[in-house]
């Protein structure tokens, strides 16, 4: 067990961002979470200081007794700098609303303001778990291409043991307890991330979308809620959580709808491959070309470069390029990890300056 | 006919005996509320009638919790207050709203009423030998489908039906001394 400040590796050695598995030239990873809390505990947006702090240091204290994974880091975000927590948002491992500070109710007192936590298995960073986010207990597995099942397997291993400590929020009618009601139930999420670029080519994107929603599936971009579809990915996942057990809901997705959604961008593309080879051979190049010699590039632009890239080397067009490389260089990207690669400290403009500085020199022949 | 006060036309006929003698008041509207006689608001017959039943027939039998909370015991959230920031506030508000929160879950859930998930090893323990089935949330789901038939047979004037499904909804009270449905394990 380390403490802070968080160090993680700028390897590939990130589970998800492997780009193998099961179709992975379609997906690009498959997380499952559990919303969980603490029986007898005010939910964390409803605590004071001293709620927050005592379930942080009992979740705290459960998880390291749980030997979870060989090595376990556990950082106290309200200890860590905004760079390092937007850091950990880039890759996946805390959400957006965690990295930031929620006043605590009650008369300000001694400690941190905001009392709270993450936990990280490395180096493989496929389980997290976020204490006192919007419920005590956000659990995450994230695994490469699509395995919802092999996800699920793990968490629930992850989640008896954290239950042999901790007692949990339960009731025989609404199951587990959640601060929001949309989670209640069995407080779990599956969602897989998805590379559309096929489909939003051939304009049938928002048909897919249209479809999901009536399946009562979220669609997402690629930092999950309220985020937009950089680079064509999107996140589907559950919204049901009560009334259907966990495997009905991976048998849902899993076995029926997701394998449908890969058959759709399969087809997309090779319509494109068949019918306008030479455009899409055009935008694939014009991208490569782009990414190794501008001089200025935004986040934004980087990511639908990217994406791209990653249909050439998934389509074989682009020989000498690798996907776990273009998975990573959309990682290495990102305002925080940009920084923190370079070491350094930088505004927008000198990002877009260093991002292009990095990608060139990454795409060099 | 005109009011005794004033030129309007009486609409209030007010009739007593007093020391053997009748005495009748015609008042218009406005001077019988002056003089205390006229309700302020007119009371439509059917929902006098369902605040009669749910006062006297069965609201002196039904424990405070199947009425609807305006607030959790616990960490005092109001419904109000849950319905802005659409957080509950701590694990006891499901038990605590558990009436209102039926027709949000159901919307939210495609129907979904009751979780058919994962069990905690804990309250697995605790349910073992108990049958599938919840029974003292069943019971608290008849007596909601009760109340709903009692209060659609005072709507329709079919008093004698509810007197009945008053009667009925009772005897279910009083069976149900075990504790309240979704009461949560280890509190």
């Amino acid at each position: 067990m380390t403490s802070n400040p968080p160090k993680l590796s700028f390897e590939s050695r990130t589970e998800w961002l492997r780009g193998e598995g099961r179709a992975a030239d379609v997906v690009m990873s498959s997380r499952v979470r559990l919303a969980r809390n603490l029986a007898g505990c005010p939910f964390p947006h409803r605590g004071t200081r001293v709620h927050r702090q005592a379930s942080l240091q009992l979740c705290r204290r459960a998880i390291i007794g749980a030997q979870l994974s060989p090595t376990i880091l556990w950082a106290d975000l309200h200890q860590a700098t905004p760079l390092e927590r937007l850091l950990l948002v880039e890759r996946h491992l805390i959400s957006k609303h965690h990295s930031k500070t929620r006043p605590c109710q009650g008369p300000p007192g001694p400690g941190p303001d905001d009392p709270r936590g993450v936990a990280i298995s490395l180096p493989d960073e496929r389980i997290s778990i976020m204490v006192n986010e919007e419920d005590h207990l956000r659990i995450q597995v994230i695994r490469t291409g699509l395995a919802l099942g092999q996800c699920w397997e793990e968490i629930d291993v992850v989640d008896n043991r954290l239950e042999a400590q901790l007692p949990y929020a339960y009731s025989q009618r609404f199951g587990y307890l959640t601060a929001c009601p949309t989670n209640v139930g069995t407080g779990l999420r599956m969602s897989v991330m998805l590379h559309l670029p096929g489909l939003r080519l051939t304009g049938d994107i928002d048909r897919v979308k249209r479809a999901a929603t009536d399946m009562n599936l979220a669609v997402r971009g690629f930092y999950g809620e309220g985020s937009d579809a950089a680079g064509d990915f999107y996140q589907i996942s559950n919204q049901t959580t009560l009334g259907k057990t966990e495997r009905q809901v991976l048998d849902e997705l899993e076995s029926q709808i997701i394998p449908k959604v890969i058959e759709y961008e399969r087809v997309a593309r090779r319509t494109i491959v068949t019918k306008r080879l030479g455009a899409i051979e055009d935008q694939i190049y014009r991208a490569l070309g782009i990414l190794s010699n501008a001089r200025l590039v935004s986040t934004e632009e980087a990511m639908q470069l990217l994406s791209h890239l990653r249909l050439g080397a998934v389509l074989g067009l682009l020989k000498n390029i690798d996907q776990a490389v273009v998975n990573h260089l959309m990682l290495l990207v990102q305002p925080a990890h940009l920084q923190k690669v370079l070491g350094r400290e930088m505004d927008q403009d000198q990002r877009r300056s260093a991002r292009a500085d990095l990608l060139r020199s990454k795409l060099a022949r | 006919m005109k009011c005794d006060r004033c030129d309007n036309e009486a609409t209030v006929q007010e009739i007593s005996i007093r020391n053997g003698a009748r005495i009748e008041i015609h008042l218009c509207e406005q001077c019988a509320r002056q003089a205390g006689l006229a309700a302020q608001t007119a009371t439509p017959l059917a929902e006098l009638l369902t605040k009669y039943v749910l006062a006297t027939g069965i609201g002196a039998t039904i424990p405070a919790r199947s009425m609807p909370a305006t607030e959790c015991p616990k960490c005092k959230l109001s419904w109000d207050e849950f319905r802005r920031v659409d957080r509950l506030g701590c694990p006891d508000c499901y038990a605590a709203f558990e009436g209102q929160l039926g027709p949000l879950l159901e919307r939210a859930h495609e129907g979904g009423l009751r979780h058919a998930g994962k069990v905690p090893a804990r309250a697995g323990r605790r349910h073992a030998g108990r049958s599938e089935q919840d029974p003292v949330a069943d019971l608290a789901q008849r007596v909601a489908a009760l109340r709903k038939q009692l209060e659609q047979a005072v709507a329709t004037e079919q008093y004698e039906k509810a007197a009945g499904l008053r009667d009925q909804i009772r005897r279910l009270e009083d069976m149900s001394a075990g504790p309240a449905a979704g009461t949560l394990p280890d509190q």
